[in-house]
């Protein structure tokens, strides 16, 4: 066994020394340089933790042979001695483009609804059988920047489409054939949220559309794969064929990693995740994905805020990203987090290094950034035998530099990639730096030269005037001219920098032309910089991030309180009505007591005498704290789910726990007839999305009648359906095969998952709600014949304007209803709007809700309900239920909230005065008994927020006077959405 | 003949419900209104009031225990409340019906500085939308073209009328200027962030305003001018017939304005919107510039603002001595029937109650130059008030028992109010 074992590895070392190639050639004899290469008492990183100093590396055929402090050194060695430099293993970046043209867009404006391959997925965005390889050129150019930034191999793949099939593993290897880079034409599997620029299909239209067709794609694959297919789908073969590769997953940003990351945990992939630079904010939940993350480090420059009415344009949120986001790796680092860096979003990457540098001063380590730049990379695509480190046996790739690679002043002199030599900065360059004697035409002046080696400057002087003079050093030969007597006479001088000698001497050229010879004789050497007091050891200050980070955000998470409010005037929106001078004690995050007199040790006692006390508003119409709101890349998407875009950011949830509310119902928009599912949300302001959706959410979908799905309001005129009668048909349709699709499930039957016909079954089954975007009475009583045909009822009609027409069918059906109080005259179908319409639907005994779709209307929803009151004559009693009880009713969570009643979620709010009243104000709003907004909070708020502006001006001021690049001082804003607003980007 | 067609007609009227109410006819016998608590507009109140008008102007504006004789048909409103209507500033009542359809709006003319334009001949007075207004006691409006820079000639209306000559108070009170931004929206299909970013034609946009108007001046000396229709249009700047509505925002643009605008030789400046005039009042103090803000109902324009800034914008004016209004330009038409609840907001955001009620009645009426002859319940000015049952600027207590413009008693109900009647009949009757 011994023997075997033996012959095998004599086996594998002849193979290397002599492997076979078997190109012939034709322009000369086949000869191969079998040469050694070996450096020797160099510091060298055979990995970040593994330093040799005084080593030796010695490599041959672009490989290492060997490294380490005693080697031996074949004689047919070339040997170099780079004495006192060190040799780092070249950098990896795992995410580039390189070699691969920019895919362009194809124009084509009007809308594409079909797919436009055949044999290949059905929606042209998906496109895993992409094979990089196949549009992959070499580029010298692009290479050299990626050389002097310190790179020897990248993966580039084509940045296009959801999926974007396969990447290639290059080395950087000018000199090579495509024969010799390419380690792996197929290294990993790229995925994004972003559709292809090249192809027109309009689906997905929208953030959540991208999720739901990725998951789809990943359902189709599993069908396909157990051949359940008749037809071909190269695409799905693709995604199948490269299923064991290292799948790497666009996200961009914090919030898409989670999002990319609950994909992969339900097909059983470990995405390896490009980050956005911005995941410090939340690194809970980024270090629990447990990816591995592809950073990128083009930290923003600061702000040009000399203007102060520019400056005023800047968002807090954007000041302190540009503070905060150098500290990124930093806090990777510290969390755990692998990570490893790329040049991606980096205009060029010329400018890594200085942003690398950036994050160490930040606080990360040279160790894990080294790390970062090779042994995590090659380890994450399985290849750590290959490169990443300078192990025996590993391509010989990598960089010779002054020093420590990652101090300013150190100088990158050769990046070696497969053993080819690439030279960034003459290493072999001699020190001329030293004090001379110049001895010109008889004078003797002092010359000085100082500086790097490279890039010496000069002083010179007679006696202790300075002359001013000209110096120049290139390529062993110093150029130098200066004049005397106020330029009467004028000397230029060019001389060679023997390796042999420590003077200088050379041609002196004369004013009258007149040649003779100079010499500068070395006496000392170069007087020592004076080091600057350099306050660089102190870590730059990171102002601490707040939860959510933005303005507005806490410095601590609120927490749960037991708070007992006294005397009170207590609207229940229960059978008892209102209540005036009683206590309600909060405990544990539920309404424990109703009472008057009420005790409670430990608990916060809120003086409410002369206030008003009731339960949190809820919207049951909203679209703040979502990202993207329509999928209208199709008449129907059911598959599309709100809780997926859920922007725990958007500081309208602030505002809305400023107006009471406590709960709002994010609904996809009405561009199509079947839009997506909808997110129940706690405005739990600073926690994260998932904490704020509903535990045990009922579930509901958001559907849509009339101008907005027949898109009259915009022009396009190609999708189905464009008329009310196309609406009833569509709906018919998706109902019919929702059905068939359930009863093929329940068969047993062997079925293909759809998620958009399960999410049709439910509502057929009475598990989801469909809450309907609605205004005219004919669409209306169309909706209510369809569900009666098939037997389910609609929950909510949404809007619901001429609900007023048809109360009473409503009411037989079974319907409930959510309406604007009094908009109307912006579209023709609200025509026949009338504020009176909640009032005279409440009346045909419909349980009526009032709602905002408006971030600014939602703030004030009291208000909106006390309009009932003035159009309508409701009882005051009956309006406040309007916003509480009765939309919870509809969103069958009354059994939580909606009303103060013992044993419901602590969700309340205090109010200064009659909460119907347009002088009322939200004094403290609760969720679980955790304050959310309180008006003495408020004001806190407002202070740090201005100091903390003032704060950071000051420090981007100090960077613009320092000389750093800035930016223009701009605000940034996501829109406003409304039913109707479509996305155009995400 | 006719008469067939005035039979069919009556008989439209009558079947669809849907036509608009008729004006109300002028006042014939006099008006006395007792024992309401007076709103005069002017800060003052009076508790038990009487309120006597004649021929359409106010006769007697006094306390109801004065001994006085009642004139005319007499109105017990005990405990109830009297206002003098409201004024909305810079709307498009009348020039749009239905925002999205194309056809029904006329509210924005083609062009850059076209000060020619003019309001007045397209405000459709029977529109549905402006007898929405009055049931809130939203009573005149000032109706401003939109379009351009220079937008056109705004005029001043009552909102119960045959037609729009009919409608008119004050004809051409008034030039429309949005002021060029110096940020301006990213053209986020073109790859530029979304969001707001230096305007680097800020500076080329102030001087063709300055260029037109430059020339405008110099149109009033010409001698045998030929007609050039918006220099001519102009003209009431310079001689101060009317008032110039700058509409402006930032603190940059409102300085630039004012002054750019004061040195090219027009006085007559109101603010519209100034949302960031907050910061600067000292400036607008000194030069005497009111400022129609932006309705409260609105949110604030950057993320680091106050959530309430837009709600004591008003007060924060005020406070400061300027003279303010409110203006709902920026919203839907059918939202300036919530006139009286943005004065109300502010309130619950620290103004006065009497304070905020002159900000949609005495204060509009100054800054739209109808001061003398409207906005006040003052002798010898226009009856034109309502009656509510409560606080007119709760939304909880708005409810309108009489309107009165010009002294004409004035249908409050809509085509809102009738199809409420018309259905809750049908659900009765069922």
């Amino acid at each position: 066994m011994r023997i075997r074992l033996l012959s095998l590895a004599l086996f594998l070392a002849s193979a290397t020394l002599f492997a076979q190639d078997y190109f012939p050639t034709n322009t000369g004899v086949k000869s191969k340089n079998n040469n050694y290469t070996a450096f020797t008492n160099a510091k060298i990183y055979v990995t970040p933790t593994q330093i040799v100093e005084n080593g030796t590396l010695l490599i041959q055929n672009g490989k290492v042979v060997q490294v380490g402090k005693r080697v031996n050194i074949p004689k047919n060695s070339i040997t170099i001695d780079i004495k006192g430099k060190s040799i780092y293993p070249s950098f990896i970046d795992l995410y580039s483009d390189f070699g691969i043209e920019k895919p362009k867009s194809s124009g084509g404006r009007s809308a594409q609804y079909e797919a436009s391959r055949q044999g290949y997925y059905w929606n042209d965005h998906i496109m895993p059988e992409t094979n990089a390889l196949t549009s992959f050129q070499f580029d010298s150019k692009k290479a050299a920047e990626y050389q002097k930034a310190g790179f020897g191999v990248v993966n580039t793949h084509m940045q296009d489409g959801i999926a974007r099939g396969t990447g290639v593993l290059v080395a950087l290897n000018d000199d090579g054939t495509d024969g010799d880079r390419i380690l792996d034409d197929t290294s990993a599997q790229y995925f994004s949220l972003s559709k292809s620029v090249v192809k027109n299909q309009s689906y997905p239209s929208s953030l959540m559309g991208s999720l739901a067709l990725l998951r789809q794609m990943y359902a189709d694959a599993d069908w396909y794969a157990q051949g359940n297919s008749d037809t071909k789908d190269l695409s799905l073969e693709a995604l199948n064929k490269n299923k064991s590769l290292v799948q790497i997953f666009t996200a961009g940003d914090k919030g898409h990693a989670l999002r990319a990351d609950k994909i992969g945990d339900a097909n059983n992939i470990q995405y390896v995740i490009l980050a956005g630079g911005n995941e410090y904010e939340s690194i809970a939940d980024i270090k629990a994905t447990n990816a591995t993350y592809i950073v990128p480090i083009n930290f923003p420059n600061a702000y040009d805020v000399s203007n102060p009415y520019q400056a005023s344009y800047v968002s807090l949120a954007d000041m302190r990203k540009w503070n905060q986001a150098p500290s990124n790796p930093r806090v990777l680092s510290d969390n755990g987090v692998p990570f490893t860096f790329t040049t991606h979003d980096l205009k060029s990457p010329a400018a890594f290094k200085e942003n690398l540098l950036k994050a160490i001063e930040y606080g990360l380590s040279k160790t894990k950034a080294l790390e970062a730049l090779t042994t995590t990379p090659a380890k994450i695509l399985g290849k750590s035998e290959q490169i990443g480190s300078l192990q025996q046996g590993t391509y010989a790739n990598f960089l010779i530099t002054s020093g420590d690679i990652f101090d300013k002043s150190t100088t990158l002199y050769e990046n070696w990639i497969q053993g080819q030599k690439n030279i960034i900065t003459n290493k072999d360059i001699k020190d001329i730096s030293g004090e001379y004697n110049l001895v010109v035409a008889g004078t003797t002046y002092k010359l000085s030269i100082t500086g790097e080696a490279e890039k010496p400057s000069a002083i010179l002087k007679q006696d202790s005037t300075t002359i001013k003079s000209k110096f120049s050093y290139n390529e062993d030969w110093i150029d130098l001219s200066f004049s005397t007597d106020e330029g009467e006479k004028k000397y230029r001088m060019t001389g060679l920098v023997a390796s042999n000698s420590s003077d200088i001497s050379g041609r002196l050229i004369v004013a009258n032309g007149e040649e003779s010879s100079f010499v500068a004789s070395r006496i000392a050497d170069a007087k020592a910089k004076e080091k600057k007091e350099s306050k660089e050891d102190n870590a730059p200050e990171v102002v601490p991030v707040t939860y959510p980070n933005v303005g507005y955000g806490y410095a601590k998470k609120p927490t749960q309180e037991n708070i007992l409010f006294k005397n009170a005037t207590v609207w229940t929106s229960e059978e008892a009505g209102i209540l005036t001078n009683t206590d309600v004690l909060v405990k544990n995050g539920k309404i424990a007591e109703i009472g008057t007199n009420l005790r409670a040790s430990g608990a916060t006692v809120v003086d409410a005498t002369g206030k008003h006390l009731t339960a949190g508003i809820i919207d049951e119409h909203s679209h703040i704290a979502g990202l993207s709101i329509n999928e209208g890349g199709q008449n129907s998407s059911a598959e599309v789910k709100m809780e997926d875009v859920v922007d725990n950011e958007d500081v309208d949830i602030y505002r809305n726990l400023a107006g009471g509310v406590t709960t709002i119902q994010l609904l996809h928009g009405s561009a199509n007839p079947i839009g997506g599912r909808s997110a129940l949300l706690k405005l739990k302001w600073g926690e994260n999305a998932n904490t704020m959706i509903y535990d045990n959410s009922p579930k509901f979908i958001k559907f849509a009648l009339g101008e907005n799905v027949k898109q009259s309001n915009w022009s396009s005129y190609s999708r189905f359906p464009q008329t009310r009668m196309g609406v009833e048909q569509m709906f018919i349709d998706y109902f019919q095969r929702g059905k068939e699709y359930d009863e093929k499930k329940k068969s047993g039957q062997p079925f293909r998952y759809d998620e958009e016909m399960e999410v049709l079954a439910e509502i057929l089954n009475g598990e989801r709600f469909i809450s309907c975007h609605s205004y005219v009475q004919s669409e209306i009583n169309m909706l209510l014949k369809v569900a009666e045909k098939f037997n389910f009822t609609v929950n909510t009609f949404t809007h619901i304007l001429e609900g007023y027409k048809v109360a009473d069918k409503m009411k037989e059906h079974g319907a409930g209803a959510s309406t604007f109080s009094d908009w109307w005259a912006y579209k023709f179908e609200v025509n026949d709007a009338i504020p009176y319409n909640a009032a005279i639907m409440q009346s045909q005994g419909i349980t009526v809700a009032i709602n905002s779709d408006d971030a600014e209307m939602s703030r004030r929803l009291n208000q909106e309900a006390a309009k009932t009151v003035k159009y309508g004559d409701m009882t005051e009693l009956e309006a406040w239920k309007m916003v509480t009880i009765n939309p919870a009713k509809l969103l069958h969570i009354d059994k939580r909230v909606g009303s103060i009643k013992e044993g419901k979620d602590a969700d309340l709010v205090l109010w200064n005065n009659h909460p119907l009243s347009v002088y009322a104000k939200a004094e403290k709003t609760l969720i679980e008994g955790v304050v959310y907004f309180d008006l003495e909070k408020d004001k806190q708020q407002r202070a740090s927020i201005k100091s903390e502006r003032n704060k950071l001006i000051a420090m981007m001021l100090e960077e613009k006077d320092g000389g750093k690049p800035t930016q223009k001082p701009i605000m940034k804003q996501k829109p406003k959405f409304h039913c109707d607003t479509m996305d155009t980007e995400w | 003949m006719k008469n067939i067609i005035y039979i069919l007609l009556v008989f439209c009227f009558i079947t669809n419900g849907l036509a608009q109410q008729t004006p109300g006819s002028l006042q014939e016998e006099a008006i006395t209104i007792e024992g309401a608590i007076a709103h005069l507009g002017d800060g003052q109140v009076i508790e038990n009031s009487l309120l006597m008008f004649e021929n359409g102007k106010l006769t007697f504006v006094g306390d109801a225990r004065m001994k006085i004789a009642r004139k005319g048909k007499i109105i017990e409103a005990k405990g109830k409340h009297v206002y003098p209507g409201f004024i909305a500033a810079c709307t498009v009542l009348g020039l749009v019906e239905v925002d999205a359809v194309r056809a029904s709006n006329d509210q924005a003319e083609i062009g850059g500085m076209i000060p020619h334009i003019r309001s007045i001949v397209a405000y459709n007075s029977e529109s549905k939308v402006i007898e929405s207004m009055r049931p809130n006691g939203v009573l005149m409006a000032q109706i401003a073209p939109k379009g351009g820079v220079i937008s056109g000639t705004s005029s001043v209306v009552q909102l119960d009328a045959w037609n729009w000559e009919d409608a008119a108070v004050k004809t051409d009170d008034g030039i429309h200027l949005h002021w060029p931004n110096s940020y301006r929206r990213g053209r986020f299909w073109q790859g530029e962030p979304r969001g707001m970013q230096p305007n680097k034609e800020y500076k080329k946009n102030i001087a063709s305003i300055v260029e037109f108007i430059t020339n405008a001046k110099a149109y009033t000396d010409a001698t045998n001018k030929q007609l050039h229709q918006e220099f001519a249009a102009m003209q009431g700047l310079f001689n101060g017939n009317q008032k110039l509505y700058v509409y402006a925002d930032g603190e940059k643009e409102i300085i630039d304005a004012v002054s750019t605008l004061k040195d090219s030789g027009i006085d007559n400046l109101v603010l519209v919107g100034g949302y960031n005039a907050y910061k600067i009042t000292d400036f607008l103090v000194k030069h005497n510039i009111p400022v129609l803000v932006r309705a409260m109902h609105n949110l604030p324009n950057s993320n680091d603002d106050d959530y309430d800034l837009p709600y004591k914008m008003a007060k924060l004016l005020t406070d400061a001595g300027l003279l303010v209004g409110i203006q709902n330009n920026g919203e839907a038409n059918f939202q300036n029937r919530n006139l009286p609840f943005y004065a109300g907001q502010a309130i619950a955001y620290g103004m006065e109650k009497e304070a905020a009620l002159q900000l949609i009645t005495k204060n509009t009426a100054e800054i739209l130059g109808i001061g003398a002859s409207h906005g006040t319940l003052a002798v010898g000015k226009s009856a034109t008030l309502f009656i509510s049952e409560g606080d007119a600027l709760d939304m909880r207590t708005n409810k309108l028992l009489h309107a009165f413009i010009d002294g004409r008693n004035v249908s409050l109900e809509t085509h809102q109010t009738e199809l409420h009647k018309r259905y809750m009949k049908k659900y009765s009757d069922q």
